[in-house]
C-alpha cells in the first residue's frame, strides 16, 4: 500500500489554492474583456474625431486600471504554493508547465507592462494611431497571457506531448505543439477568454444602467451600452458554443467529470440531459455524500448523448459505469486501473531502489521496460491509479460539480437574453425607461462574477481526486509538511485579499460615483 | 535619432507620467507596493521557502527525494 499524505494536510492545501485561485479569477476576467472594449471606443473616437468618444474610453480605462492594478501579481502567489506546498507536483510536470509559464511571464512584463503605460501616460504624448494600436495591443497582450497559463491547465487536465522520465521523477516535454495545441487548452483558453469577454460586457452595461438610473452621464451610459451589448452579445454566443465543445471533450477525455457534472450515476444510451435538477440522499445509501438522488429534475430525452458524442442515441457512461467497469461499452473497472496503476508505482520503485544500490544492469533492464511503448499504454497511463485502494475515492465531489455546472449554464444564457434585450432596448431608445431593467443590469454583475467561478469550481473541483488526470491524485502531490503551517498562510491570503477586494470596491466605487467629468 | 536619444524620451514619458498621474493613480500605485512588499519580501521568503530547493543541494537529491515519496510503502 502506498503512503499518503494526511487529510487535513491534503485538504488545507486544497482549500489555499482555490482561495488565491479564485480571489485571482475576480481580477483576471474584467482585464481580458475590457481591454477590447476600450480599444472598440477608442477605434470609434480616431475613426470619427468625436472627443465624446475619447472621454468614454477614459473612464472605461480608468475602471481598467484600477481592476488591473489590484490585481496585478496576485497569480504569482499561486507558484509560491507550486514550490512549497505541491512541491512533489512541480517536479512530476515542472518541464511541461516551465516553458508556457516563462513565455506568459515574458508577454506579460513586455506587452501588458509597456502598452499599458502608453495607455494611461499616452494621450496627448504619442500620435492617435500609436494610442490606438497600444490599446489593442494590450488588449491582445493580455489575452494571450491568459492563453499559456490555460496552456499549462489544460495539460493536467489533458497531460500529452510528454515523456515520463524514471531517473528524474519529471515529465519532459516531447511535442511543444502537442500541449500548446491539445483540444482542452485550446477549449479552456477560448472558453475563459470569452466568459471574461462577457463579464466585462455585463460590467460595462451594469454600470451605465446605474447612471441611468441615477439619470446621470446619459450620453457616456447609452454609447457604452450599445458597444457592450453587441460586444457581449458576440461573446456570449461564442461562449455558449466554446463551453459546448469544451463539454465534448470532457466527456471523451475526463469522463467522471463528465458524469459529475449532470450527476449521471448509470449510464444509457440516448442519455437525457438534466437541465434542472435537485439532489438528495440516497435511498440505498444516505450515508454517502456523493451517492444522491434527484427529488426533481427536468431532463431533455436525449440531448446529453447528442452534446457528449453528437449522436442522439450513443452511449454516455455513469459514474457506476466507470467505477464497476461496462464490458459493453469497453470501459474498464476501477479496480483493474488500480492494479495496474500500482504495478506501474511498484515497477517504478524497483527500478529507484536498483539505483540505489549502484545495481546498474537491473535499473537499465527496468529503465527500459518502464518507458516501453506497452507498457506506458498497459500501466504507466493508470499510474495515478495505484494511489487509491477504494475506488470511490476516485468520485470527485457530484453535487457540487453538478450545481456548478449547472449555475455556469443557466447564467450564461441569462446573459444572452441581457444582451439580446440590452440591445433592443438601447436602439429602442427605451433603456432609461425601464427601471426594472436597469436594477436587473446592475444585479447581473455580481453574476457574472458567480457564473465565472461556478465555471472554475467545475474544472477543478470536477477533475478531481487529479492534479494530473489519471496520473498524478492530488494527494501525492502536497509537500509532506504541517498542516498547521498550511493553515496559516490560508487565513493570511484571506486576509490580505480580501483587504485588496475591499480596496479595490472603494476606490472603484468611488471612481464610479465620480464620474467621467474628473 | 541616436539610441541615447531614445532612452531619454522613454524615461522622461514615464517619469512625466507619474508625476502627473491622478490621485486614484496614486492610490494604487501605493497598493501595488505594498502588495509587492507583502508578497515578495514577507510570504516568499518567511512563509513560502521552495521545499525541494531549500532542503535539497542537486537536481540529483530533489529527483531522489520525489522518487522516494512517489513510491513509498506504508
Amino acid at each position: 500500500m502506498i503512503e499518503i499524505a494526511d487529510v487535513s494536510l491534503v485538504d488545507w492545501s486544497r482549500a489555499q489554492f482555490a482561495l488565491t485561485a479564485m480571489y485571482h479569477w475576480i481580477f483576471v476576467p474584467l482585464t481580458l474583456g475590457i481591454t477590447f472594449i476600450i480599444a472598440f471606443m477608442e477605434t470609434l473616437y480616431v475613426k470619427t474625431g468625436k472627443e465624446e468618444w475619447k472621454k468614454i474610453t477614459k473612464f472605461w480605462m480608468t475602471l481598467f486600471g484600477i481592476n488591473f492594478a489590484i490585481g496585478v501579481a496576485t497569480g504569482i502567489i499561486l507558484e509560491f504554493e507550486f514550490g512549497t506546498n505541491w512541491s512533489n507536483y512541480s517536479w512530476f510536470v515542472g518541464d511541461i508547465f516551465g516553458a508556457p509559464l516563462a513565455i506568459e511571464g515574458i508577454l506579460a512584463f513586455f506587452m501588458e507592462s509597456t502598452f499599458i503605460a502608453i495607455m494611461f501616460f499616452g494621450w496627448n504624448k504619442v500620435s492617435k494611431k500609436t494610442h490606438l494600436l497600444a490599446t489593442w495591443l494590450t488588449a491582445i497582450g493580455a489575452n494571450l497571457s491568459a492563453l499559456w497559463i490555460l496552456v499549462a491547465n489544460g495539460w493536467m487536465q489533458k497531460p500529452v506531448g510528454m515523456i515520463f522520465n524514471p531517473e528524474t521523477a519529471r515529465n519532459e516535454m516531447d511535442n511543444f505543439w502537442e500541449v500548446l495545441f491539445s483540444q482542452t487548452a485550446v477549449d479552456k483558453w477560448l472558453h475563459a477568454t470569452s466568459s471574461g469577454f462577457v463579464l466585462a460586457s455585463v460590467f460595462v452595461i451594469g454600470i451605465s444602467a446605474w447612471y441611468l438610473l441615477k439619470n446621470r452621464e446619459i450620453m457616456l451610459a447609452k454609447k457604452s451600452i450599445l458597444v457592450a451589448a453587441v460586444f457581449g452579445l458576440i461573446s456570449s454566443v461564442y461562449l455558449v458554443m466554446t463551453g459546448d465543445n469544451s463539454t465534448r471533450t470532457i466527456a471523451n477525455d475526463q469522463n467522471m467529470k463528465f458524469a459529475a457534472l449532470e450527476g449521471l450515476y448509470n449510464g444509457s444510451e440516448g442519455a437525457g440531459l438534466v437541465a434542472i435538477g435537485v439532489f438528495t440522499e440516497s435511498e440505498t445509501d444516505p450515508q454517502n455524500e456523493n451517492l444522491k438522488d434527484f427529488s426533481m429534475k427536468l431532463e431533455i430525452p436525449n440531448f446529453l448523448s447528442y452534446m457528449a458524442f453528437l449522436d442522439w442515441n450513443a452511449f454516455v457512461p455513469g459514474i457506476n459505469d466507470l467505477i464497476n467497469g461496462n464490458e459493453k461499452y469497453g470501459y474498464m473497472p476501477a479496480t483493474e486501473k488500480i492494479e495496474r496503476g500500482k504495478v506501474a508505482i511498484q515497477k517504478l520503485g524497483e527500478f529507484k531502489n536498483a539505483k540505489k544500490a549502484g545495481n546498474d544492469q537491473l535499473a537499465n533492464a527496468l529503465k527500459t521496460e518502464l518507458t516501453s511503448a506497452g507498457f506506458q499504454e498497459d500501466y504507466f497511463k493508470y499510474f495515478g491509479y495505484g494511489y487509491f485502494d477504494d475506488p470511490q475515492d476516485l468520485v470527485p465531489n457530484v453535487p457540487l460539480t453538478f450545481y456548478s455546472f449547472h449555475v455556469m449554464v443557466l447564467l450564461g444564457f441569462f446573459f444572452i437574453l441581457l444582451f439580446v434585450l440590452s440591445l433592443l432596448y438601447i436602439v429602442k431608445g427605451t433603456f432609461d425607461k425601464k427601471r426594472w431593467f436597469m436594477r436587473l443590469a446592475i444585479i447581473a454583475i455580481p453574476l457574472a462574477y458567480i457564473a465565472g467561478q461556478a465555471g472554475w469550481i467545475v474544472a477543478e473541483v470536477g477533475r478531481q481526486p487529479w492534479v494530473v488526470q489519471d496520473l498524478m491524485p492530488t494527494m501525492a502531490a502536497v509537500t509532506r509538511i504541517s498542516a498547521g503551517s498550511v493553515q496559516t498562510t490560508f487565513w493570511l491570503f484571506a486576509v490580505l485579499f480580501t483587504v485588496l477586494l475591499i480596496a479595490e470596491l472603494k476606490i472603484m466605487f468611488r471612481q464610479i460615483k465620480i464620474g467621467p467629468k474628473h | 535619432m541616436n539610441r541615447q536619444n531614445i532612452l531619454l524620451r522613454i524615461w522622461k514619458f514615464y517619469i512625466s507620467g507619474f508625476k502627473n498621474m491622478s490621485n486614484w493613480g496614486r492610490q494604487v500605485w501605493l497598493i501595488i507596493l505594498v502588495k509587492l512588499f507583502i508578497m515578495f519580501v514577507i510570504l516568499r521568503i518567511f512563509f513560502f521557502p521552495d521545499f525541494l530547493k531549500s532542503n535539497f543541494d542537486t537536481d540529483k537529491e530533489r529527483s531522489e527525494h520525489v522518487l522516494d515519496v512517489l513510491t513509498k510503502s506504508k
